[in-house]
């Protein structure tokens, strides 16, 4: 599903190399987890991928299902299935998230040549993927993200998700900001929408969210590159030992 | 298209000191035929001596700093085809209203509503004015004058001694529903002067809307005299030709536990002057003052101007002007506001915010926000902002899969949503915000 291949970038303002030679494959149906430090580039590497500007890819490359992301525009990724929930998600005044969500559903459907969908479907669907997020009406009805509580905003960017109903799911520290039962219904929401089409790329510092997310491989990422991959037990081995002894067997 | 749109034959004087041009006069009122009026006819006389006194202002005059005043004072406008239909379906009529249509700035009695409405008298200028009795007789030009102080508005004073037509609207209780004027224009190279005098009586309330398009050029004045407790709500909505030049003011009284609130759309217009000079003069009173402008220069020069003078004289009033303008291909956005607090007008609470949205390089916006304090014991404060679209929110919101040009437009909406809160109505308000949607993306979609 998501082929990234030695990929360099560097930032357009300066002269900062921040992915330095990144590989990583994310077959169909699959979760992987990435892990690593503050600082190491995870972030950039969701930014990357989903399109934001300011970064300079300078080296590699990155496709989904063969086609190279890079050349495409932010909304096209998003058409083509691709979606990042954002580690901040970002505050939007004026503008109603029922508004936004639906532009941005029937956006991606016409942008795939697909019927839109009408406000009766739209309504019913995110009412439904609300209640079982826990999300409450008041809330749809406010400006996108505005006035959330930090875990509320996480919430929204999994409802969104789970309305996009994308392909390629990255998911930048999620969990950060969510209290347990949050955890469990941001997971279940996770969980629900797993299958053989869709993947999942799920950055987290906390072994906690992949024991509700069992993830099928776990990639450990230090400056730029991923210096070791394995199975769930790594992000275990992480959770008791710290960095230092696995970035240094790595190193 | 870099020439003015209107044949400039003013040659200001180089006299220093006060910017006068009296050549400019003579000629501006040449080209009037000025009516003696009725009620109003002293109220003109006095106008005129006083217009004869000041002059009309010349570029070099410091309050006219950011905006060229000659367009105004040239004798005659430059015709203007008329517009073709609007794609937009016009504003507020499925609301139950009283609707009056002025063409070219006359009242057109056979397009409108009867004038009838229950707690409200309503008259036109030009019909009041056949006769010398009228309840507005002490209020026509009254509160223009005093408005003059501390800075002069010869334009209003030439409206004053000049307009023909406009409403006369007196409130005695509330209003049984929103009174909507509505502009039409007939005439390429009409020059238009509206003047309308309303007049709320203790606790009484008014919904006033206008929308439409006023002449080739207009110059237009309100003086709303507000008396204890009322509230006088006022939505303008015009639908600018591109070309079009217009300047106006609306003069305020609001006198105790009175509240005034106004908001204006303004979509293009090649060069337009609103001065709003509020005076609150009665204790626990407020006055709330919003724009939101959208400025493209791209089809003809555009050159927006908000000046706004309001002064406080009574304890714990509040004031609120919120102006917020979205500029692009070299479009000009000027914001003049001043809030002058006067000695004993303790707690007072005077907010200012002015805010551009530059959508490219060659726009600009420049604002000149002014504090004057003369009592101790009060809170004011005011900002001004110049910025570009939000690049954080426009990459979640194209991350989505929203399109950029509609992104844009979401960010648009986004910034002058603190404008449009301002509208207390939230049908009025979703009006206005689906029209300026509806605007923004077919400009997107150009
Ligand atoms: N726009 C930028 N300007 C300057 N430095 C940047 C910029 N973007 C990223 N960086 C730097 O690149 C490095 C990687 O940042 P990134 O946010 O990708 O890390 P991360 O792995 O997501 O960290 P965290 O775990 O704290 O979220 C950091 O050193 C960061 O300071
Ligand atoms: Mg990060």
């Amino acid at each position: 599903m998501l082929k990234i291949d030695n990929l360099h970038v560097k930032l357009e303002e300066e002269d900062k190399q921040i992915l330095k030679g990144l590989s990583l494959e994310v077959p169909a149906g699959q979760v992987h987890a990435v892990m690593g430090p503050n600082g190491s580039g995870k972030s950039t590497l969701s930014y990357v991928l989903a399109g934001r500007d300011g970064y300079a890819v300078t080296e590699g490359s990155a496709t989904m299902d063969g086609e190279s992301l890079l050349d495409m525009e932010p909304e096209q990724r998003a058409a083509a299935g691709l979606f990042l929930a954002f580690q901040y998600p970002v505050e939007i005044p004026g503008v109603g998230n029922m508004t936004f969500l639906r532009t941005a559903v029937n956006a991606q459907r016409k942008a795939r040549g697909e019927e839109e969908m009408s406000s009766g479907e739209f309504l019913k669907a995110v009412r439904e993927k609300a209640k079982d997020l826990q999300i409450d009406a008041e809330m749809l009805k406010r400006p996108v993200n505005v006035g959330f509580s930090g875990g509320e905003k996480k919430r929204n960017e999994i409802l969104q998700m789970a309305m996009l109903a994308p392909r390629m799911c990255i998911m930048d520290e999620t969990d950060s900001g969510l209290d347990v039962d949050a955890m469990r219904l941001v997971s279940d929401g996770v969980n629900a929408l797993r299958g053989p089409d869709r993947s999942f790329l799920v950055i987290t510092h906390y072994q906690r969210l992949l024991n509700h997310i069992q993830p099928d491989v776990v990639h450990i990422m230090s400056d730029g590159r991923i210096v070791k991959s394995g199975g769930p037990e790594l992000a275990l081995q992480v959770e008791e030992e710290g960095y230092g002894d696995l970035l240094a067997e790595a190193g | 298209m870099a020439e003015s749109a209107v044949q400039i034959k003013d040659v200001t004087p180089q006299v220093s000191g006060a910017p006068k041009a009296p050549d400019a006069l003579s000629a501006r009122l040449e080209a009037l035929d000025l009516p003696k009026g009725g009620f109003s006819a002293q109220a003109r006389a006095d106008a005129l001596a006083r217009l004869r006194e000041m002059g009309l202002p010349g570029p070099r005059d410091e309050y006219w700093r950011y905006t060229d005043p000659r367009p105004f004072s040239a004798p005659v406008p430059q015709a203007i085809p008329i517009e073709g239909k609007s794609p937009d379906s016009p504003l507020f009529t499925d609301l139950d209203r009283l609707t009056l249509v002025f063409v070219d700035g006359a009242f057109d009695e056979g397009a409108s509503d009867d004038l009838t409405l229950a707690g409200i008298e309503i008259d036109t200028l030009a019909q009041a004015d056949a006769e010398t009795d009228h309840w507005a007789r002490g209020l026509y030009g009254t509160l223009e004058a005093s408005g003059q102080k501390p800075v002069r508005r010869p334009f209003a004073t030439l409206n004053t001694a000049a307009a023909r037509d406009g409403v006369l609207i007196r409130v005695t209780g509330k209003a049984a529903k929103p009174v909507h004027i509505i502009h039409r224009r007939a005439d390429e190279a009409a020059d238009v002067m509206w003047h309308h005098v309303l007049r709320l009586e203790d606790g009484a309330e008014l919904t006033l809307l206008e929308t439409g398009m006023v002449g080739a050029r207009s110059n237009g004045v309100i003086e709303a005299d507000l008396a204890r407790g009322a509230r006088l709500h006022h939505i303008t909505a015009k639908r600018a030709g591109h070309q079009k030049l217009g300047i106006s003011h609306l003069f305020a009284r609001v006198a105790a536990e009175a509240q005034l609130k106004c908001f204006a759309l303004s979509v293009n217009g090649t060069l337009m002057r609103h001065e709003s000079v509020i005076d609150i003069v009665g204790d626990d009173a407020s006055a709330h003052i919003a724009a939101a402008v959208l400025g493209d220069g791209k089809v003809g020069p555009f050159h927006h101007d908000d000046t706004v003078f309001i002064t406080h004289a009574a304890e714990r009033c509040e004031s609120r002007q919120v102006f917020k303008k979205v500029l692009k291909n070299g479009a000009e956005g000027v914001f003049q506001g001043k809030i002058l607090v006067k000695q004993g007008a303790q707690k007072t609470d005077g907010y200012q915010i002015s805010q551009a949205l530059l959508l490219d390089e060659r726009s600009q916006f420049l604002a000149k926000p002014e504090l004057e304090i003369y009592a101790d014991d009060v809170k004011c404060s005011h900002g001004s902002t110049t910025g570009a679209i939000d690049e954080e929110a426009m990459f979640y919101l194209r991350s989505r899969g929203v399109p950029k040009e509609r992104a844009i437009v979401f960010l648009v909406l986004s910034f002058l949503a603190d404008a449009l809160e301002e509208i207390e109505d939230e049908v009025l308000r979703g009006q206005i915000n689906d029209r300026l949607e509806a605007w923004l993306t077919r400009r997107a979609n150009q």
